[in-house]
C-alpha cells in the first residue's frame, strides 16, 4: 500500500498540490486522471522521489519515502518518468539491463542476467535486443524503459503517461501487460493516464485530480459518473457500457 | 532470446579490451619517441633525458586529467559537447589563484612552498567548484541549454574577475599569477610535478572506482533515481573529481578549453562503450597520446613549439561546432 | 514614458564627469582664462568623452541589429565572430599590403567581419529552431574558432600585441584627437540602422510574417550585416571590442519598452552610450592615477546583468 499523508507541493512558487491525503491500494492496478496541470504527473514523481518531498508523508509499503535510503527504495518501487532521453549511447539490451543495477549494484549474476531476458521477452523486444537505443522510434525506446522498470522487479511499479509515444496497439498491449502484473503476480501498479478510457478499461482504482486536490477516488463504476467526469474536465461528458466496464463519450 | 543478448554482449566484452591494448601500445610509443628520438650521446644525455622526462610526466599528466575529467563531466551534464573548461572550471581555478594571491599577500601566501600553496589551492576549489557547478546542475536540468549558457558566461565572469584583480593589485603579485593564466605546452611548472601527479592518481583511481554508478547517472537523472542512485551525492562527488583534475591541468600548463571535446568524442567513439570501466582508461590515454606526440610534432619537427595549444584548441572548436550542426548538444 | 528624459540627464552628467575626471586639472568654468585646460579639454577629454559615446551607443544599436538578424535575444556583435572576422581582416591586410590607405583596411576589416557574421548566420540557421540558448553557444565558439586562428597567424607573424589591442579588453586611453574619428562611421551606421528601424522590427517577428507584409528580407538581412560589421569594424580599430555591451543593453531597454525598434534605438543607443561612460569613469578612477581598460569594468558588470537576463523569471505565466 502507498500511504500519502497532507502532502502539499509547489514549483517556482506556483502550488501545484494541496493537501493530498490518499492510499493507493496494494495488488491494484491504478490509475492517476485529471486534466493538464491537475498535480498528477507531480503527485506520482513525489512517491517516487523524482521530486524531493516539500510537506507531508509518502510512506511506500512502509517505507517512509523521506527516510528510507533511495537504494532500498528502489527495490521495492520503480518509477519511470516521462524524461527518457539519455546522453549515453547504449543498445536496448544493455538499457533493460540496467533494471537490475539495484539488486547487483555492478556485478550482475546469472539470476540478473534470466531478469532481463524475462524482461525483454515479455515486451516482445527480443528483435530489437541489439539496437542502439538512439536507433529505436520513440514507441520502441519507450518500451524498452518500461521493460527496464520490469526487470527491476519491485513490489510497487509506477508509470508517468506511459502510452505516450504509443501507437493504438501497443497502448493496448502495454495496458494488458500492466493488467496481468496485477492480476498473475500479484504486483502493485499505478500509472499516470492522459486518455480516461484506457483507465476506464483497465484500472481497478482511479484518483481523480483536478486543479491540485483528489476530486474523487474509488472504484471505476464509482468515479467515472458523467457528473463527475463532466466537473473533472469541466465539459459535458456522457457514460456508456462496453462489456461490463464504463466507456467514456465526449463527442459532444 | 538468449542469442540476442549474447550478440549484444559479444561486441561489448571484447571490443574495449582491443580498443585499449592498442591505444596503451601507441601512447607506449610516443613516450618513446618522445624520449630517445634524436638523442644524442656525449655528456649532456643524461641531463636531455631528465628534461624530456619531466615534460613528458607533465604532458601525460594533463592528457590524463583533461580526457578523464571531461568525460566524468559530460555524463554529470548528460552532454557530450561540452567540457569543464567551456562551463568555467579553469576559470574558477584561475581567479581562485588570483584572489589568494591578491588576498593573503604576496609575503603570506605567495611565500609558501608551491606545494603548499597548490594543495590549499585544490582544496579550496573543489569546495567552490562542487557547490556552484553542482547547485548550477542540480537546479539547471530542466533547461539544459540554459544552464550551459550559464556556465560558458560565468567562465567570463571568472575571467574577466581575475584580469580586474590582476590589473588592480600590486605587479609583482600579479606577475605570481599571470603565468597561470594561458594554456602553454612548452613552459611547464616542474615544481609541482609530483604532488600534482599524485593528485591525479588518486583523482582518476577515485573516478574509475565510481565508473559503475557513472554508467548508471548517464541515464539520466529519473532512471539513476528509480534504479536507487543517490543522484545528488554521486553528482558532487564527480564534479569534486573534476574539479581536483582541472586544478592539475591548469596549474601544470594553464587552460584548455576544447581539447578535452576531442578527446572525450575520440574515446566515445573508439570503444563505442557506454561503460565508464572502458571509456575514462581509454580518455586517458588518448589525452597523453594526443599531447605527448603533438608537442613532438610541434616542437621537434615544426620548430614551433608554441603553437600546439593554439592548434588543439582551433580544432576542438571547429569539432564542436560539427557535433552542435549535428544535432549532438543532447 | 519616463526613461528618456532620466537617461538623458545621465548622459549629460557624465559626459561632465569625462571632462573633468583626469590628470590634469580642468575646470569647466575657467577656460577661458586657461589656455592649457582649453587644449587638454579639445585634444584629449573631448575626443575620448565623444570615443566612449559613439561607442556605447554604436555597439548597443548594432547588438539589437544583430538579435533581430538571428531572431535571439541572448547575442551580440561579440559573440557572434564578428569582432574576430575584423580583426582577421585587420591581420591579413597588415600582413600583405602593410602600406594600403587607412579606409582601404577600413574596407576589409567590414568585409572580414561580415564574412564571419555570415557565417555565424549560416551555422545557427541549421541549428534546431526550438533550441534558443543554442544559438549563443555556438557564436561563443564560433568566435573561439575564428580567434584561434588570428591568434595563430598573429603568432606567426610577430603581431600578438595588434591583436590584444583589437581584441582585448577595449580601452578609451588611446582616444585622442585625430585617432577617434572612425566611431564617426560607427554612428553613422547606427543612424541609417535607425532609418530602416521598422524593417528590422518586421524581420524579428519571423522570415513569413516579414514576407507576409511584402519586406524583402535578403534586403533587409543584408543592410543589418552590413551596418554591425561596419560598427564592429571601426570599434575593433579604435578602441578594441568592448564585451556584452550589444548584448545587455538591446535586452534591458527591451524589458522596460518592448521591441517597437522606431521608439526604442535612440534609447537604446542612449542607454549604451551611458553604460560605458559610467564604465569607463569607473575604469579611470578605481585604481588612479593608473586606469584599466573599460572593457574589464564590462566584463564583470556585463557578465552579471547577462546572468540576471537569464535567470529573472519570465514576466508572464
Amino acid at each position: 500500500m502507498i500511504e500519502i499523508r497532507a502532502v502539499s507541493h509547489r514549483i517556482a512558487g506556483t502550488p501545484i498540490l494541496h493537501d493530498i491525503t490518499t492510499r493507493l491500494p496494494e495488488g491494484r492496478l491504478t490509475a492517476l486522471i485529471g486534466p493538464n496541470g491537475a498535480g498528477k504527473s507531480t503527485l506520482l514523481r513525489l512517491i517516487g522521489r523524482l521530486e524531493p518531498l516539500q510537506a507531508g508523508r509518502i510512506r511506500v509499503a512502509g517505507h517512509d519515502i523521506a527516510t528510507t535510503p533511495t537504494d532500498r527504495l528502489a527495490q521495492v518501487m520503480a518509477v519511470l518518468g516521462q524524461q527518457t532521453l539519455i546522453a549515453s549511447r547504449l543498445r536496448l539490451a544493455e538499457l533493460v539491463a540496467f533494471g537490475r543495477w539495484p539488486h547487483h549494484k555492478g556485478r550482475p549474476t546469472a539470476a540478473d542476467r534470466a531478469h532481463v531476458a524475462e524482461a525483454i521477452r515479455t515486451f516482445a523486444l527480443d528483435p530489437l535486443a541489439d539496437r542502439f537505443m538512439d536507433e529505436l522510434s520513440g514507441g520502441q525506446a519507450q518500451r524498452a524503459h518500461i521493460a527496464m522498470a520490469f526487470a527491476q522487479d519491485t513490489e510497487w511499479l509506477l508509470l508517468d503517461e506511459p502510452l505516450n509515444n504509443l501507437d493504438m496497439s501497443h497502448a493496448r498491449a502495454l495496458m494488458a501487460r500492466l493488467r496481468a502484473l496485477v492480476d498473475r503476480q500479484g504486483r502493485s501498479v499505478a500509472v499516470v493516464l492522459h486518455e480516461v478510457n484506457y483507465a476506464a478499461a483497465w484500472a481497478d482504482h482511479i484518483i481523480a485530480l483536478k486543479d491540485g486536490s483528489i476530486l474523487a477516488e474509488g472504484a471505476p463504476d464509482a468515479v467515472l459518473t458523467e457528473e463527475l467526469l463532466s466537473r473533472l474536465y469541466d465539459a459535458p461528458i456522457a457514460m456508456g457500457r462496453h462489456q461490463g466496464r464504463p466507456l467514456v463519450l465526449h463527442h459532444a | 532470446m538468449a542469442e540476442a543478448l549474447t550478440l549484444a554482449a559479444r561486441p561489448a566484452a571484447l571490443r574495449p579490451v582491443w580498443v585499449l591494448a592498442g591505444l596503451a601500445c601507441l601512447l607506449a610509443a610516443v613516450s618513446a619517441l618522445w624520449m630517445w628520438q634524436g638523442l644524442g650521446g656525449g655528456g649532456n644525455r643524461g641531463f636531455v633525458l631528465g628534461l624530456r622526462a619531466n615534460k613528458l610526466a607533465a604532458l601525460a599528466l594533463v592528457g590524463v586529467s583533461v580526457g578523464v575529467s571531461t568525460v566524468t563531466f559530460q555524463t554529470v551534464a548528460a552532454n557530450r559537447v561540452l567540457t569543464p573548461s567551456i562551463m568555467g572550471f579553469d576559470a574558477l581555478y584561475v581567479l581562485l589563484q588570483t584572489a589568494l594571491v591578491a588576498s593573503l599577500g604576496i609575503a603570506g601566501f605567495a611565500g609558501l612552498p608551491a606545494t603548499a600553496k597548490f594543495l590549499s589551492e585544490i582544496a579550496l576549489m573543489v569546495l567552490l567548484a562542487s557547490a556552484l557547478f553542482g547547485t548550477l546542475m542540480l537546479q539547471g536540468a530542466r533547461d539544459i541549454p540554459r544552464m550551459i549558457l550559464t556556465g560558458v558566461i560565468l567562465g567570463v565572469l571568472f575571467r574577466s574577475l581575475a584580469g580586474f584583480m590582476g590589473r588592480v593589485m600590486d605587479p609583482a603579485q600579479y606577475a605570481v599569477v599571470q603565468a597561470a593564466s594561458f594554456a602553454s605546452f612548452n613552459r611547464v611548472n616542474a615544481t609541482l610535478l609530483p604532488v600534482a601527479g599524485a593528485v591525479t592518481l588518486l583523482a582518476v583511481l577515485a573516478a574509475w572506482r565510481m565508473s559503475a554508478r557513472l554508467d548508471v547517472l548517464a541515464l539520466g537523472r529519473d532512471a539513476a533515481v528509480s534504479l536507487g542512485l543517490r543522484h545528488q551525492a554521486v553528482v558532487i562527488a564527480a564534479l569534486s573529481l573534476v574539479a581536483l583534475l582541472v586544478s592539475v591541468s591548469t596549474a601544470v600548463v594553464g587552460p584548455v578549453a576544447f581539447f578535452g571535446l576531442i578527446v572525450a568524442g575520440l574515446a566515445h567513439g573508439l570503444t563505442r562503450s557506454a561503460s565508464h570501466g572502458v571509456l575514462l582508461p581509454a580518455a586517458g590515454l588518448i589525452g597523453a597520446t594526443i599531447l605527448i606526440g603533438g608537442q613532438w610534432l610541434f616542437e621537434r619537427q615544426l620548430g614551433q613549439a608554441a603553437t600546439l595549444s593554439v592548434v588543439v584548441e582551433f580544432a576542438g572548436g571547429l569539432f564542436f561546432l560539427y557535433l552542435l550542426l549535428k544535432g549532438r548538444i543532447r | 514614458m519616463r526613461i528618456l528624459p532620466a537617461l538623458s540627464l545621465a548622459l549629460i552628467a557624465l559626459m561632465l564627469a569625462s571632462l573633468t575626471i583626469g590628470a590634469a586639472q580642468v575646470d569647466l568654468r575657467m577656460l577661458r582664462q586657461d589656455p592649457l585646460a582649453m587644449l587638454v579639454l579639445v585634444e584629449s577629454r573631448l575626443p575620448r568623452m565623444l570615443a566612449v559615446a559613439l561607442t556605447g551607443a554604436a555597439l548597443s544599436v548594432a547588438g539589437v541589429l544583430i538579435q533581430a538578424l538571428v531572431r535571439n535575444r541572448f547575442v551580440g556583435p561579440d559573440t557572434s565572430g564578428t569582432a574576430e572576422g575584423a580583426a582577421l581582416g585587420l591581420l591579413a591586410i597588415t600582413i600583405w599590403a602593410p602600406a594600403s590607405p587607412l579606409w582601404l583596411r577600413m574596407v576589409v576589416a567590414s568585409l572580414a567581419a561580415m564574412a564571419a557574421t555570415a557565417l555565424f548566420l549560416a551555422v545557427i540557421r541549421r541549428l534546431p529552431a526550438r533550441e534558443v540558448m543554442l544559438v549563443p553557444i555556438a557564436g561563443i565558439i564560433l568566435s573561439g574558432v575564428v580567434g584561434s586562428v588570428v591568434t595563430f597567424v598573429a603568432w606567426q607573424h610577430d603581431l600578438m600585441q595588434f591583436v590584444g589591442t583589437w581584441l582585448g579588453s577595449g580601452e578609451f586611453s588611446g582616444a585622442i584627437a585625430g585617432r577617434y574619428e572612425l566611431l564617426w562611421i560607427a554612428g553613422g551606421a547606427a543612424v541609417l540602422a535607425w532609418l530602416a528601424a521598422d524593417r528590422f522590427a518586421i524581420l524579428g517577428l519571423g522570415d513569413s510574417v516579414a514576407t507576409g507584409l511584402g519586406l524583402s528580407v535578403d534586403a533587409v538581412m543584408r543592410l543589418g550585416l552590413l551596418a554591425v560589421s561596419v560598427v564592429t569594424a571601426m570599434v575593433v580599430t579604435t578602441v578594441g571590442m568592448l564585451p556584452f555591451v550589444g548584448l545587455v543593453v538591446p535586452n534591458l531597454v527591451a524589458r522596460l519598452m518592448g521591441d517597437n525598434l522606431r521608439q526604442t534605438l535612440p534609447v537604446v543607443a542612449l542607454a549604451g552610450a551611458v553604460l560605458v561612460l559610467a564604465c569607463d569613469l569607473v575604469a579611470r578612477v578605481v585604481v588612479a592615477p593608473y586606469e584599466l581598460p573599460a572593457g574589464l569594468i564590462l566584463g564583470v558588470l556585463g557578465a552579471g546583468l547577462f546572468l540576471w537576463l537569464l535567470h529573472r523569471r519570465p514576466a508572464h505565466g
